[in-house]
């Protein structure tokens, strides 16, 4: 797996779209996922589904009003499944989505290798901001459990590899 | 100014969408729940859209899975065979909550709770419900469950599985609740180590382990060790198990307390059908009454379970043990509910009964003697047979 990250104008770079089914249909499938099948199979908590779908949606788009938008509407519907205040998520993935837009814009992240480095940074940028508003606004200190973070953002990483080629398919074509 | 904005739009953009999303956050932190209201307004109401909006698809694909299952097994598998075996399991499952109950009520009258006179409470009536979903994060461990509001949910209610308990019922929502996991770092129940009694407070990690705080570094506590509810927290029932303590160690921040770790006893990572209990019933500890239709005392009860005089000593001096038979002294209670004895001779309150001796010679009292109360919810015990005052002196504490 080849790692290129590199530099891109803005003349080169393509700007994709997405149907509305998609939009809607995608991030919806991915909380739903998300929620559901742990039941059985307890350990895909450690994938984080939505986050990945607002990293994708925003590099994609590479528009970084769309992409802070789409990650605070995941965010804050993925928060409404747990019983943590409601917004945790939806900060950290409006964030991400605002960063990970702008990261689009700026350089190539259609390539796999760096679709993996960018996937385990933002899941770390995301754990970290988690972490952050946990201290800062609700007042809750939990330690960060960096094994079991670095594990988690490197399984999230090799998932997005495969998880982006996949919706790749779904850009809208013209 | 319009430059500006056109400039810097993105960044306004996520500032202002952030500054919505934090005062959002500040309003439910500064707001205090209310557990008695299922639906507090506000904010909350997205998760109850939210949730709503994804729970009918749950259901249906628990739904589909459980039509193809269930069609599998009954058309293609032993019908009969299987029929037979959900019905064996619902009675495996009934008797064992009820040996649990029973066994934590054997224990109960040998360690003399029905002196400290509280009420105990049990299992009185559950109600079935499949899991729908999850939180889908390992920040928070909650399940949802398909019973809701309609189905007689409440606040805080337990939930449990026949192996034992899985969590209480936090949010209720129409057609579903929301069920923190006892592993859960939110979690919290009292519970009491089996063997040695010692009492703490379970609580969860952020990995979703189980361990038991507020336990003394100088106790002893073995790996294997049952671990029960207390009931203190009036939300798990009673002597159900929660766990067994897989390790034991000393905390070494504090020094002063141990690391228990627990094993859960039900399976939280496949949880598929749980029980949640929807009424608790009270009972009131084993009592007994005189002759005259009152109460017999603590005291008595406790002397009663203590070794009892030889009947040589009345065989040899007739007399004096139907005297004393009249005469007995009686074991008493003081305030502090401790027992005292009285000098042979004084007045008790108590009427002697000839017909029955202190110390029957075909039925030697011991401390197991007393029979336990196992009689329906309820139920009064004016039924059971009557104590025959005791003779303090005869009995002495061992």
């Amino acid at each position: 797996m080849s790692v290129a990250v590199t530099y891109t104008s803005r003349e080169e770079i393509e700007v994709h779209k997405f149907s509305w089914p998609v939009s809607i249909g995608i991030p919806a499938l991915a909380i739903f996922v998300q929620v559901f099948f742990p039941i059985r199979i307890r350990f895909l908590t450690v994938f984080d589904l939505p986050l990945l779908v607002t990293i994708y949606f925003a590099v994609a788009r590479r528009r970084p009003i769309p992409g802070l938008l789409t990650g605070a509407i995941i965010g804050t519907v993925q928060d409404a499944f747990g019983h943590h205040y409601i917004g945790l998520n939806g900060i950290a993935k409006t964030i991400i989505g605002f960063l990970a837009s702008s990261l689009g814009v700026r350089l190539d992240v259609e390539n796999p290798g760096s679709r993996l480095l960018m996937t385990v940074g933002f899941y770390l940028l995301h754990q970290i901001i988690l972490t952050v508003i946990d201290v800062a606004l609700v007042g809750v200190r939990e330690p960060i459990l960096w094994g079991h973070t670095l594990i988690s953002a490197v399984a999230n990483g090799l998932l997005a590899v495969v998880l982006f080629v996949a919706l790749d398919k779904l850009k809208m074509r013209g | 100014m319009e430059s500006f904005f056109g400039r810097y739009k993105n960044p306004l953009v996520l500032m202002a969408v952030l500054f919505i999303q934090v005062v959002g956050l500040a309003t439910q932190v500064k707001r205090p729940s209310d557990p008695k209201v299922p639906n507090s307004p506000g904010t909350r109401l997205i998760r109850v859209w939210t949730v709503t909006a994804f729970t009918p698809i749950e259901r249906t694909f628990v739904g589909i899975g459980h039509f193809f299952r269930n069609g599998w097994h009954n058309w293609i598998d032993l019908h009969g065979v299987r029929k037979q075996n959900q019905d064996l399991q619902a009675e495996v499952a009934r008797m064992r909550l009820e040996q649990v109950r029973l066994r934590e009520d054997a224990e109960q009258a040998q360690r003399l709770q029905a002196l400290l006179g509280f009420r105990e409470s049990f299992i009185s009536q559950t109600l079935a419900a499949q899991v729908i979903g999850t939180s889908g994060t390992e920040k928070s461990r909650v399940i949802y469950i398909d019973k809701g509001i309609h189905d007689g949910i409440k606040n805080d209610m337990a939930v449990i599985t026949p192996d034992g308990v899985v969590g209480r019922v936090k949010d209720v929502l129409p057609l579903s609740s929301q069920v923190l996991l006892i592993n859960d770092r939110d979690s919290g129940a009292g519970v009491i180590l089996e063997k040695s009694r010692l009492q703490g407070v379970l609580k969860g990690t952020t990995l979703g382990d189980m361990q038991v705080d507020g336990v003394m570094a100088d106790e002893k506590v073995e790996a294997g060790e049952r671990v029960i509810a207390s009931g203190g927290d009036r939300i798990y029932p009673k002597g159900f198990p929660v766990g067994t303590v897989s390790s034991v160690a000393p905390d070494r921040e504090s020094g002063a307390f141990l690391i228990i770790k627990v094993r859960p006893a039900a399976d939280l990572s496949r949880l598929e059908e749980v029980l949640v209990v929807t009424r608790m019933a009270e009972r009131a500890p084993i009592t007994t009454t005189t002759t005259e239709g009152g109460h017999v005392r603590a005291a008595d009860i406790l002397s009663q379970r203590l070794p009892t005089v030889p009947k040589v000593d009345q065989a040899a001096t007739p007399g004096q043990g139907d005297n004393k038979k009249k005469t007995t002294p009686t074991a008493q209670s003081n305030p502090a509910g401790t027992t005292t004895g009285r000098p042979e001779g004084a007045s008790t309150a108590t009427k002697p009964k000839p017909k029955k001796p202190v110390a029957q010679p075909d039925q030697p009292k011991t401390e197991g003697s007393v029979p336990v109360d196992n009689s329906a919810p309820g139920q009064e015990k004016q039924e059971k047979p009557k104590p025959s005052p005791p003779n303090a002196t005869e009995n002495p504490p061992r």
